[in-house]
């Protein structure tokens, strides 16, 4: 079986998946000029929507849904785009090359684009089904979130990675109070260094959140279906009044596994997006991707990755040239705080700080030898620009000139 | 409500009417305008939406605040009448505006 053909602009093009990375695909063919049919297949009800203002402004009352959705409605039917939202693919037929839907209808692809995400890990303990302990992927989700948090009203998290500790900002925010419970010593144990930790746990504790570190969660307590508490594993109890569980995503490569096609992890794929098989691609959270910047296979949650991939499988559809290797990049928001990371610290043995952490305004940065891996910068957009430069360029950095301030990053990167 | 004229680093034209209140990154973004990706959705980290006002709209379109100046500092091709597009909100009153993406955004 050959590849789709490249430069096919009658291609015809399902996508499994509406979230960002499948709305982004729709929407790069049409900008690329391709004309084929498009199905965009979402399990959810709602139009492809930007899920990282859930936990942030969204969750504070300061966007609304027409805000979140990447594009509006007549979009859709504008630009040739059918779309199946509430439907879900149960079966591919590789040999077909149909996709077959819970509905009973079928979609036929010369390229498949899978992107079907992650879903929340949910934790297998007593309680994990009582009314008011949510976990937070979906709009709908965050919904619930939202009608549980008002003044005085107390939050739990579970988990003190990104999306709850900006959970736990924006409850402030709404006046509740916010406790986060986290198992490792420090929150953001698998995602940030040391530093960035420490920096954040003061920065919430100072602003009213509460910590329990190095706490196993034993059950939820409840009373009449709902929610009243968090037992730890040290037998205490803590009160709560809505619980969020934030302990991480697993990857939706079911339907890829019964496929046939190969999955590690995610659905394996190269650096153009393909599966195993040369029709289908797989983008977003759902996908273990090579990066080609630290010469190794990853699978990676962000918005600018799964609009990485988007990119990566719409050029050669329409027969363009594919984006050059980006270096991977996220950001949170929480308070006045904007954090902005650029790479990832592989085989760094060396972490320089510049600026102030006492005034919020600094950047750490990991080095292998004088190679710039990641930078991890916050209120401190030139280090993070100039740093995300010099992650792409692979030459060597000057320590010397990146921990003295009256060097500015426009010399250090120069 | 406003016109606006997005002009493609290649010339190519898209004159969009947007809502008051969107910012002139949404007026794109929404109307699949080619070049403006805007990968952050608005929170002014990325630079993805940098265009060049053109110099008659620049007192109209407002300040930059120290965050845009910074990240636009290390934006590609940057010009005098940089911006990024997600800090622009769009009211009646920038009815008519024209902005250009750069090439690096082509």
């Amino acid at each position: 079986m050959s590849a789709v053909e490249s430069g096919d602009l009658n291609a015809r093009i399902v996508i499994a998946g509406a979230g960002h990375a499948g709305g982004s695909v729709a929407a790069f063919l049409r900008q690329y000029g391709h004309t084929g049919p498009i199905v965009l297949i979402g399990e959810e009800p709602l139009l492809p929507y930007q899920r990282p203002p859930l936990s942030k402004a969204w969750l504070k009352g300061e966007a609304d849904a027409d805000s979140l959705a990447l594009k509006p409605a007549d979009w859709y039917a504008e630009a040739g785009v059918s779309l199946r939202l509430g439907g879900t693919v149960v079966k591919i037929d590789r040999e077909a090359r149909l996709v077959h839907l819970a509905s009973g209808e079928t979609a036929a692809y010369d390229a498949l684009v899978l992107a079907t995400g992650a879903r929340a890990r949910t934790l297998d303990i007593p309680g994990a089904d009582l009314e008011g302990v949510l976990s937070l992927r979906t709009a709908a989700d965050a919904e619930q979130l939202k009608s549980a948090l008002g003044p005085d009203r107390r939050l739990a998290v579970v988990g003190g990675g990104y999306v709850g500790l900006e959970a736990a900002a924006s409850a402030r925010a709404l006046g509740s109070h916010a406790l986060i419970i986290e198992r490792e010593s420090r929150v953001l144990a698998r995602v940030a260094c040391e530093v960035l930790s420490t920096f954040f746990q003061d920065y919430h504790t100072a602003r009213g959140v509460g910590f329990e570190l190095n706490a196993g969660v034993e059950a939820f307590e409840g009373a009449d279906g709902r929610v009243t508490g968090v037992r730890l594993a040290d037998g205490r109890t803590v009160a709560c009044d809505v619980a969020l569980v934030g302990v991480g995503a697993i990857p939706n490569d079911d339907l890829a596994r019964e496929a046939g096609l190969d999955c590690a992890n995610g659905i394996v794929v190269d650096g153009q997006a393909r599966t195993s098989d040369v029709r289908i691609f797989a983008i977003g959270d759902v996908s273990n991707r090579p990066l080609a910047l630290y010469d190794r296979q990853v699978r990676l949650e962000s918005v600018p990755n799964a609009l990485e991939q988007a990119k990566q499988v719409a050029c050669p559809i329409v027969g363009r040239a594919g984006p050059v290797p980006e270096v991977p990049w996220f950001w949170s928001d929480q308070y006045d705080l904007k954090l902005q990371i650029a790479g990832l610290p592989y085989d760094a043995d060396r972490i320089v700080v510049r600026g102030d952490i006492a005034a919020a305004k600094f950047a750490v940065f990991h080095l292998k030898g004088a190679l710039l891996q990641a930078v991890e910068a916050v209120n401190a957009p030139p280090e993070f620009m100039a740093g995300k430069q010099l992650i792409a360029k692979r030459t060597p950095v000057s320590v010397e000139k990146l921990v003295d301030p009256t060097v500015s990053m426009k010399d250090v990167a120069a | 409500m406003a016109k606006i004229t997005y002009i493609q680093h290649d010339g190519a034209e898209h004159v969009i009417d947007v809502k008051s209140g969107l910012t002139v990154m949404e007026g794109a973004v929404k109307n699949n305008v080619p070049g403006i990706d805007a990968d952050c959705g608005g929170a002014c980290a990325c630079a993805t939406c940098h265009v060049y006002v053109d110099d008659a709209w620049l007192a109209k379109t407002g300040d930059k605040s120290a965050m845009e100046e910074s990240m636009l500092d290390f934006a590609e091709n940057v010009e005098p009448n940089s911006r990024l597009s997600c800090q622009i909100k769009v009211s009646d009153a920038l009815d008519g505006l024209v902005v250009r993406l750069p090439e690096s955004q082509h």
